[in-house]
């Protein structure tokens, strides 16, 4: 998991970008935690060759991104390496469907379902970007427990994130003394990976320990005490009217199919 | 093996998302009323172990290749199924929020897959009877491959499964499963060994950390009941998909012209506007025939796709305009 480091170094950190003072930043978390979830939805609900009807909805992240001033990069790094799973699968999309489209471009449908593919991917997963991306993660929490996630998993997603940094730092020292240690093969082997994921788990549960006693001298009840958010304003009212006028839209007309029937004249 | 938004439909993903919700609140009631809530800071860390062991890549012997732990049934041997569920449930979502891996919608299908069989068959069904209460290397050993190679085929059947019924790919039915199985038995086989050396590792360091959670007696009526379950389940709805479907991409690609919901009619309106386009069209040329649409059943939502195209590259091309344009405002107006 190489991507680790990418995904978390310096300060382009999406939590970082999330905790400056913009217009995305200050709507309410529960705002963009629901309207994100619709939005994925919407986007799912295309079909395999639909690629141009869910270009309107491109507007959703690119809104969030302007109203969060998000530097574009280190979304685009985060997606360029995102999920190889996924993109292998839709990778055979053209060499299992070659039904060639009509229109004489040379376009195959599984070229197109290919494409389809990797726009949704972009859409969906840059939409959770840009969430995390302004929205900072104990706010979402917040949110989430807001709608309903249960208190004993919403602890475990805060602390979870707040050690992820910590251990990952760990994990990097541990792999960094083993390619100190065998130069010719710096990757561990099976049995070395076994040994240096053991003392890792050791490390890790010391600290577990240590940090139990530290909470519970401070009181912890098995509760972690979150943020009151405020009252959702105008703002959150025209962002959600907004996302829902696009989605809507998207969703029951075809704004590109008419577009292009008036520029090209297909009768369609 | 973290299905991606992208290629699930929302009734596939909703339908997960709600026997997620559900099986969530359970665990979480469990571990609420069994007091290990008190526990969340190790249940915690545990979550961010599991980040920081998927940096660890090792070389998988005589493959060349590398792979790294999965983790679900590393959490269940600590934890116990319920807390160890809920652990992959908080790792799966900041995988999906922070890595872009898996997706929003498609996280109801990664934590089926990757946490609901590891916790929930794998461990209290397989990993528990067969390595008893106090296992020696070898057994351990044993049970830990067979528990990891248990909820991989299980987690590797769900995302067959998940996608085929989804139909967003086309990819043949029979031929995935046949290859998602293979490559996941041969990782199950190495998530085992790595689990069971980790384990081992903990065992020689904090013993008292596992006594905790072995309880359960060493049963082989339940192993080879999580080992049925398991191959009733890969097994018979393989065989069933193979004699009902003979040709998986033929069924999907029915299922997709079948479920895609057919172009609005030309309206009044729409027909009056045509005279207008022929004479305002940029791109005459690209008129389609109307009939190709009714010859090919596909052909009707590929056709439409042409002038679609179009449209779309302008509508992506005006929303990437309007964005740059308010983020030059903007730039304007805080300097």
């Amino acid at each position: 998991m190489a991507r680790f480091a990418t995904a978390y170094a310096g300060p382009a950190s999406l939590d970082a970008l999330a905790r400056r003072d913009t217009p995305a930043g200050r709507l309410d978390p529960r705002t963009k935690v629901l309207a994100t979830v619709a939005f994925v939805v919407v986007v799912a609900s295309f079909g395999r060759l639909e690629l141009a009807r869910l270009a309107p909805l491109a507007a959703y992240p690119l809104a969030l991104g302007v109203l969060g001033d998000v530097p574009w990069r280190p979304i685009a790094v985060r997606l360029a390496i995102a999920s190889p799973f996924a993109l292998g699968m839709a990778a055979a999309e053209p060499f299992l469907d070659r039904t060639p489209l009509p229109g004489g471009l040379g376009v195959s449908a599984g070229e197109l379902a290919l494409l389809t593919i990797l726009g949704k991917f972009l859409l969906s997963l840059g939409a959770a970007l840009l969430l995390v991306a302004t929205t900072p993660f104990d706010d979402v929490c917040v949110a989430l427990r807001r709608v309903g996630v249960p208190r004993v998993l919403v602890s475990q997603l805060l602390l979870t994130y707040r050690y992820l940094f910590v251990l990952g730092e760990e994990s990097r020292r541990l792999l960094r003394a083993h390619a100190l240690r065998s130069p010719d093969r710096p990757r561990p082997t099976l049995r070395a990976a076994g040994a240096l994921l053991g003392s890792l788990l050791v490390r890790a549960l010391a600290r577990a320990e240590r940090i139990h006693v530290a909470m519970r001298c401070r009181g912890f009840d098995g509760t972690m005490p979150l943020r009151r958010p405020g009252a959702p304003g105008r703002a959150d009212a025209v962002f959600a009217a907004a996302t829902l006028a696009l989605l809507v839209v998207a969703r029951l007309g075809d704004l590109p199919a008419h577009l292009g029937r008036l520029l090209t004249g297909s009768p369609g | 093996m973290h299905m991606s938004d992208a290629l699930i439909s929302p009734a596939v993903g909703g339908t997960l998302w709600a026997a997620t919700a559900g099986l969530t609140a359970v665990a979480a009631r469990r571990v609420e009323r069994s007091g290990q809530d008190t526990r969340a800071p190790l249940m915690g860390v545990l979550g961010a172990f599991v980040f920081a062991a998927q940096m660890v890549n090792f070389s998988i012997p005589g493959t060349g290749s590398s792979g790294h732990l999965g983790g679900g049934l590393l959490l269940a041997i600590l934890l116990g199924p319920h807390a160890g569920f809920l652990v992959m449930t908080s790792v799966l979502l900041v995988q999906a929020l922070f890595f872009a891996d898996g997706g929003v919608l498609a996280l109801g299908c990664n934590v089926f897959n990757l946490g609901f069989f590891t916790s929930y068959v794998a461990y209290p069904l397989v990993w528990r009877p067969l390595a008893g209460r106090a296992p020696g290397r070898g057994r351990l050993a044993l049970a830990s491959i067979v528990a990891g190679v248990v909820g991989l085929q299980l987690g590797a059947f769900g995302v067959v499964l998940e996608t085929t019924t989804s139909g967003v790919s086309s990819l043949p039915f029979s031929t995935f499963a046949g290859l998602m199985q293979s490559i996941h038995l041969a990782i199950g086989i190495v998530e085992g060994l790595v689990t069971a050396a980790v384990v081992l590792a903990v065992q020689r360091a904090r013993p008292e950390v596992l006594i905790r959670e072995r309880a359960g007696g060493g049963s082989l009526r339940l192993v080879v009941t999580g080992i049925a379950i398991a191959a009733v389940v890969v097994g018979g709805v393989l065989s069933w998909f193979a004699s009902v479907r003979p040709d998986g991409l033929e069924w999907t690609i029915a299922r997709v012209s079948g479920s895609e919901a057919l172009k609005a009619p030309a309206t009044n309106v729409h027909a009056a506007m045509a005279r207008l386009q022929e004479r305002t069209a940029v791109l005459p040329d690209y008129a389609l025939p109307a009939s190709t649409a009714k010859k090919a059943e596909r052909g009707s939502p590929a056709e439409t796709s042409l002038s679609g195209l179009v449209g779309g590259a302008l509508v992506f091309g005006v929303a990437l305009a309007i964005g740059a344009g308010a983020r030059i405002r903007r730039r304007a107006g805080g300097a």
